[in-house]
């Protein structure tokens, strides 16, 4: 297990890049602590990958250092880096019996062919295989076959960290569930340093104690679900972090009101923003709609289970609010926001308010 | 289960029975009806049964053409499978090398067969060919007109030069279907480059790598062109394989009947050893 401390990195597949957009990771500088469970999230093509594969020796990056318990590790390979990884897509090796497979990693390392049986019987046991072992892997399903990449990345004890690289895309929903608190389970009996990248905020949110939220080759927060969920840091974490996501609307400040066209919004504090353009952000959960506040016209009611997303027009801007399974839009509806839900934002990034 | 039996449908397959029969079959027959009879020109033939073949299964000069031809096939399966693996697995992935490596290795497939052995024939003259020449300069007595083992190894390494790119170019492509997740994983399992050519690559390329046999198999099985020009099958009767003896009973000696024997013979072995290698091959696809 290893403190993992992503120094300064900024990466490049260009063999020169000059420009900021030439990076696909812009400049992170983050330290995983030992035995935590991060989740990577963010959309496709926010560097979630390269940043993984930076920490496991697949790829070396352009510029900064990478260092584990404090011990520089950029020049590394990922043999000397001890790391254990899984894909997106099952790798196993067709050949062989989901047995060889699990014990391919121990055998390659050395490990007396005793503790191999030992190991890999425990991995059998966790990922459900038992019954499979003496069978060829490549005759396997899809499902199958990643939970042997999934063994075989949990088949060392002694690894730095293991990293995880959207291994549930491939499983069926109801799998994923129980795959998903295994490795929580995992983590918490084992404590292994995770890292765990995803696009599905749901898998993050359920997976980690932190997530980081990257977005366009940068970490733009980095929080407890409950934070990203409460204080979004950065717009695109608001849009991105809750269903629907967060609205956001242009606004004008004075002083601890903000306005929106007609409409005077009381907010919680004065904001500390002096310059930029400046957006109000609101959860969709803090918009209350009831016969008293500012008028809206309601577009579309979706009714989504076990609540209802209201979609409306509030001096021009779409906005959306929750409301309870059972309640009713009325006839003249208006919004209130509820001063707890506020953030304020000037050029996408939050501000604080003072008292 | 009514099924409404109709035979019309057989019309539809007619005009493939019509051009199959006499593209293949007719000839076909007309080499079984040379078999068992004997000629002496003017059309007037006489019944020989089984006399031909009897006749051949008894002859020496045929079974040494046989096993000359088998070895000559074993020999270059042994050098040009492992060669050709070899060539594709340090052949580029990607970059300005990959067109470059593919259009060097399409070449020698891309030479008329007698053009091949045309080359090779100068090639290896100890007179005027680069080759013979400078072998010789270099104090190494080598001759493929005069000594029957520097005519086998002219004519191994003329098949070499001429079929590796086949074999290599079949790898190549199973090679590049393999994800780079798999060697990413490779790298965490800490596998070693042996390991990842034994249980990544090589099974990766087992299916291409059959079908690289069997071509490789049959062709030089058949082999005619390239020795023929080369050695003419000499010196003596060293590098006569079978194909070269059937040419040389049919046309050179005008025994007709021998000769149609040699080719029915011939064919069934072709054929069995395709039977062979398809059942291996549909057998291996089941088991998948």
């Amino acid at each position: 297990m290893a403190r993992i401390e992503v120094n300064h990195i900024r990466h490049s597949y260009l063999p020169n890049p000059q420009k900021d957009s030439d990076f696909a990771l812009k400049e992170v500088h983050h330290t995983f602590e030992d035995g935590g469970a991060y989740a990577l999230l963010g959309p496709s093509g926010c560097g979630k990958t390269t940043l993984l594969n930076i920490i496991s020796g697949l790829l070396h990056p352009s510029h900064g250092q990478l260092l584990f318990n404090g011990r520089d590790v950029t020049k590394l390979s990922t043999q000397e880096r001890n790391i254990a990884q899984v894909f997106q897509f099952p790798v196993i090796y067709d050949t062989m019996t989901v047995y060889d497979n699990l014990a391919f990693p121990l055998r390659n390392r050395r490990v007396p062919e005793t503790d191999v049986d030992r190991k890999v019987r425990e991995t059998l046991d966790m990922i459900d295989l038992t019954s499979l072992a003496k069978k060829k892997a490549r005759g396997l399903t899809a499902d199958q076959k990643q939970k042997i990449s999934l063994g075989r990345g949990l088949v060392r004890s002694d690894v730095n960290a293991i990293l995880f690289d959207e291994p549930l895309t491939v499983i069926d929903p109801h799998m994923k569930w129980v795959l998903r608190s295994q490795l929580k389970q995992l983590h918490r009996r084992f404590g292994y340093t995770m890292v765990y990248v995803t696009h599905d905020q749901t898998e993050a949110l359920t997976f980690a104690d932190r997530v980081v939220v990257m977005y366009d080759g940068e970490i733009v927060q980095i929080g407890t679900p409950a934070e990203l969920f409460e204080r979004p840091r950065h717009t695109f974490v608001g849009y991105f972090i809750g269903s629907p996501g967060m609205n956001v609307l242009p606004v004008a400040l004075e002083g601890r009101t903000a306005k929106l066209g007609a409409q005077r919004i009381e907010l919680p504090g004065v904001p500390k923003a002096d310059n930029g353009a400046v957006e109000l952000g609101i959860r969709p959960e803090y918009v209350g709609l009831g016969r008293e506040g500012m008028a809206v016209q309601v577009s579309k009611v979706e009714d989504v289970g076990r609540h209802k997303v209201v979609r409306a027009n509030l001096e021009g801007k779409e906005i959306a609010a929750v409301i309870g399974e059972d309640d009713e839009v009325p006839a003249d509806p208006k919004v209130r926001f509820d001063p707890a839900g506020i953030n304020i934002y000037a050029d996408s990034w939050r501000v604080e308010m003072g008292a | 289960m009514d099924k409404t039996w109709n035979n019309k449908a057989w019309f539809l397959v007619l005009p493939v029975l019509v051009l199959v029969a006499f593209s293949a079959v007719i000839p076909l027959m007309t080499v079984v009806n040379y078999s068992v009879q004997d000629t002496f020109g003017n059309n007037v033939f006489f019944w020989a049964g089984t006399e031909w073949f009897e006749d051949l299964l008894h002859s020496n000069r045929f079974w040494e053409a046989m096993v000359r031809n088998l070895i000559f096939s074993f020999i270059i399966l042994a050098i040009e499978v492992p060669l050709g693996i070899f060539i594709a697995l340090n052949m580029p992935k990607k970059g300005w090398g990959v067109p470059v490596c593919l259009v060097l290795m399409a070449l020698p497939l891309l030479v008329p067969w007698n053009v091949v052995g045309t080359i090779w024939q100068v090639f290896g003259r100890n007179d005027i060919g680069l080759l013979g020449y400078y072998v010789n300069a270099l104090g190494i007595d080598y001759n493929y007109v005069q000594d029957p083992f520097d005519a086998w190894v002219t004519v191994i390494i003329m098949d070499v030069w001429h079929w590796t790119s086949l074999v290599v170019l079949l790898c190549y492509a199973g090679l590049v279907s393999i994800p780079d997740a798999f060697y990413q994983a490779a790298k965490i399992d800490g596998a070693s480059r042996w390991a990842v050519f034994r249980y990544i690559q090589l099974p990766k390329m087992q299916r291409v790598l059959l079908i690289a046999v069997l071509l490789r198999f049959m062709d030089s099985f058949m082999i005619y062109t390239e020795p023929f020009v080369v050695t003419g099958g000499g010196p003596g009767n060293s590098t006569t394989f079978l194909s070269i003896d059937l040419v040389k009973t049919a046309l050179g000696q005008f025994d007709l009947g021998p000769a149609a024997a040699m080719s029915l013979v011939y064919f069934l072995i072709i054929l069995l050893l395709s039977w062979v290698f398809y059942t291996v091959m549909t057998n291996y696809d089941a088991e998948r």
